[in-house]
């Protein structure tokens, strides 16, 4: 049996993504910026899926820019808000367990000139609104706070956080990197008080490749990517036809019988958190580790994370490997002199027996109940044979 | 300028006497082997105690000169202009016209020295030199005559056709792989073993290697590495036969039974053994590892002496005098370090005592290993049989 339970790295594209995928690169391949049938027929493509994906938003389809993805989306979204208001203030907010492709993004504009605070968290992972407030500035122009976060699931008070910053100064705007929770809530970026949002398309079975940037219509941004004028100028480049269709494809999917979907995922992390309550000498990471006790807000319903003392998180994810299930560890690789551990878990403050044991199991709305028996079932095994050889 | 030619200079095997065709043939081999992967039609010929790559076709000349100089035994290339003898006054024409296109910068000090192999040639050695050497200064008067230190010395050969070139790039040395027998290198992931195996293939041996990985405790990833590492060897060494032999149950029983702080050395005392056991099945000569004392705790002189006793073969340590940083440098010059750091766990490490024993004694441990007796010639006999070959070229 194979259990892939490592959904938040990249999760499989569904059937109909990959249709549309091949129809769009094999038979209508055209380029939306020729003028003749075969442009208009692939223009056709890009709108639909641009119309989708507004709708799943409720926001207008001239606000959503397709991009190469996540990483992109973040980039674009900081730098170019971030030089198109130099001159309101120079000063940025973000949180310390950003994606790095916030945090690089982030180092990037400080050495430009501009001064970041990074909000601190608590051991579940989240930001304290107050900090935040306390954080807010006179030269304050942009925050940025991820809707979820990748390693530990945990949600962040977006609504909250931007309520605040508007409350202080209207103009400050507001990003999200939603790649983690875009398909797993449902997101009103007008609502919310959202300026920018980020979401990438292999999170929720689409192709890699492609994501997209909202930006609302009053928001003032630069271009990051010059060149040919596609997408009214703001993001140049041939259009990512196949990919824009597929995204298109697979956020249509997420958002039809989405409460049951979700509600899907989270009786399996239920299951899960269940099963990994009767191991012993587990430890639940984040906002889930409540979710037994008070399910009203465990976090991100397809992400658990769990320490596993005396089991360093690598061992762990290549003995699940040897069994067909597929895992993320917190920190991507180890030798026994640096340990480049997560700095999420760190942030959260973990002690070091924690910090090496971490792994991360993320679950989809095709993930099945089997899967995570199978999953526990070897779990089981595994810990206590793990367990017995240790580095001393 | 375009070269047809490369004239391929190798020093040490053309003093083996009887054995010197043995060793012609050897590198012929190889650079035939090398060039196998550079885009083109290649030639090469033995002729008069020369070693000629004649470029049949359209080919990229930096791209051929890496391979070549890459081959063991060859000292150094030179791209060489081929003329065929229309007299003296037509060869002077060709010599004027290499000079004038190869050094546009005229204001150098040069030598003519030629060779006259085919006797006869009108004029001898000593004469052509002069001869050659006044109508190069008439056709460029900012160059002058400097026969002790020349900036460029214009070697001219005469045979049945005239070689002319002046340009020598730097071989590799050594000897041709192939010459020297065959042994067995114990592959890690690390900055060393492949140093050592790249310098034992240098004097003409050929290599096969093992490697031990122990999953889940290292990765797929980490194998992945050692694979490019041979690669990487390979290269210069030619072919590789990669042994890669599952440890893990061995690990975790002498784990079991055997104190800990020596665990590392009885480790190491059965990568040898199931190392020789390859070697002897493949025809090795020896075993190649890339220890170098006092580097780290089982590499201290009582380490090595403990670990090189349950081998009867002779284990072959190039690198022994050296400090790390002669090791990384010519890691960097093969080209191996970018891989070689990669942070992988490495199955010496996984279990690694925070004090191993620095100055076993050789009487313990092997106390210590009849601890084992129970089951470890069984799991021996499996890792050995179910070890995964891997061919690598």
């Amino acid at each position: 049996m194979e259990a892939y339970l490592d959904n938040s790295a990249t999760t499989r594209a569904l059937d109909c993504v990959a249709d549309v995928v091949v129809k769009t690169m094999t038979e209508e391949f055209g380029n939306p910026s020729s003028r003749h049938q075969k442009g208009v027929e692939a223009e056709k493509y890009l709108r639909d899926a641009r119309e989708t994906v507004a709708k799943t938003l409720k926001v207008q389809e001239r606000d959503i820019y397709f991009t190469s993805g996540g990483t992109e989306a973040d980039n674009w979204a900081l730098i170019g808000a971030a030089l198109a208001n130099r001159r309101a203030g120079n000063h940025l907010i973000t949180t310390s367990v950003e994606h790095a492709a916030v945090l690089q993004t982030m180092q990037y504009l400080e050495e430009q000139g501009f001064r970041v605070t990074y909000l601190p968290v608590d051991g579940c992972g989240r930001v304290d609104p107050e900090d935040l407030k306390n954080a807010l500035c006179p030269e304050t122009i942009l925050v940025s706070m991820m809707y979820v976060n990748n390693e530990v699931g945990t949600r962040q008070p977006v609504e909250e956080a931007a309520r605040l910053a508007k409350a202080y100064d209207p103009r400050i705007l507001f990003h999200t990197d939603a790649v983690q929770a875009y398909g797993k809530y449902r997101i009103f970026p007008k609502k919310e008080g959202i300026d920018l949002l980020s979401v990438s398309g292999h999170k929720i079975h689409g192709p890699k490749g492609i994501g997209f940037l909202y930006v609302g219509d009053q928001v003032k941004i630069r271009p990051l990517i010059l060149g040919g004028g596609q997408q009214k100028g703001m993001r140049s480049g041939t259009d990512n036809v196949p990919g824009a269709a597929g995204l298109g494809a697979a956020a249509r999917e997420a958002y039809t019988d989405f409460e049951e979907k979700t509600e899907r995922m989270r009786s399996l992390k239920k299951r899960f958190l269940e099963g990994l309550a009767q191991m012993e000498n587990v430890f639940v990471q984040g906002q889930a580790k409540y979710a037994l006790t008070r399910p009203e807000e465990c976090g991100a319903p397809h992400i658990v994370s769990a320490s596993f003392p005396g089991v360093r998180s690598e061992v762990l994810l290549h003995a699940l490997e040897e069994r067909q299930i597929y895992v993320s560890s917190g920190s991507a690789c180890s030798s026994n002199k640096k340990q480049p551990v997560s700095a999420v878990l760190k942030e959260m403050g973990l002690p070091k027996d924690l910090l090496e044991s971490t792994v991360r199991f993320s679950f989809s709305a095709y993930t099945s109940q089997e899967e995570i028996d199978y999953c526990l079932r070897q779990l089981g095994e595994l810990l206590p044979a793990l367990r017995r050889y240790q580095r001393h | 300028m375009t070269f047809k030619t490369f004239l391929i200079k190798y020093g040490e095997i053309g003093i083996k006497g009887k054995n010197r065709y043995l060793f012609e043939e050897a590198l012929v081999r190889q650079i035939r082997h090398a060039l196998k992967a550079v885009e083109g039609e290649f030639d090469v010929r033995r002729e008069q105690g020369r070693i000629y790559v004649d470029c049949l076709s359209e080919y990229d000349f930096d791209e051929t000169a890496e391979a070549l100089t890459r081959v063991f035994g060859i000292v150094g290339v030179c791209p060489v202009v081929v003329t065929e003898d229309t007299g003296f006054e037509d060869l002077a024409r060709v010599v004027i016209d290499y000079v004038r296109q190869m050094y546009p910068d005229l204001n150098q000090t040069f030598k003519v020295d030629s060779r006259r192999a085919r006797k006869n040639y009108p004029l001898a050695s000593m004469e052509l030199n002069a001869a050659l050497g006044e109508r190069i200064l008439d056709a460029f008067p900012d160059m002058r005559v400097d026969v002790h230190t020349p900036q460029i010395l214009l070697s001219v050969e005469i045979r049945e056709k005239i070689y002319l070139y002046s340009r020598v790039i730097p071989g590799a040395g050594g000897m041709p792989v192939g010459t020297n027998g065959k042994a067995m290198l114990l592959l890690s992931g690390g900055i060393d073993s492949p140093v050592a195996g790249y310098m034992i293939a240098k004097r003409g041996v050929k290599i096969d290697a093992v490697y031990f990985h122990a999953p889940p405790y290292t990765s797929e990833r980490a194998k992945q590495k050692v694979v490019d590492l041979a690669r990487i060897v390979s290269r210069y060494s030619g072919p590789i036969m990669l042994h890669v032999v599952n440890f893990t149950d061995i690990q975790l029983y002498i784990y079991d039974q055997c104190p800990h702080e020596e665990l590392t050395i009885i480790m190491r005392r059965y990568m040898m053994r199931i190392a020789e056991h390859f070697a002897k099945e493949s025809g090795s000569l020896g075993l190649i590892t890339g220890e170098s004392i006092g580097q780290v705790a089982s590499q201290t002189m009582q380490s090595l002496a403990a670990t090189n006793e349950v081998c009867t073969m002779p284990v072959y340590r190039p690198l022994i005098g050296f400090d790390k940083q002669e090791i990384v440098d010519v890691s960097l010059k093969i080209g191996a370090y970018e891989t070689s750091i990669q942070p992988f766990e490495d199955c010496c490490t996984i279990f690694v005592a925070k004090h191993p024993v620095t100055k076993p004694n050789v009487n313990v441990i092997r106390r210590s290993e009849t601890k084992l007796a129970e089951k470890i010639d069984a799991l021996v006999q499996t890792a050995v049989e179910t070890a995964e070959k891997i061919w690598i070229e």
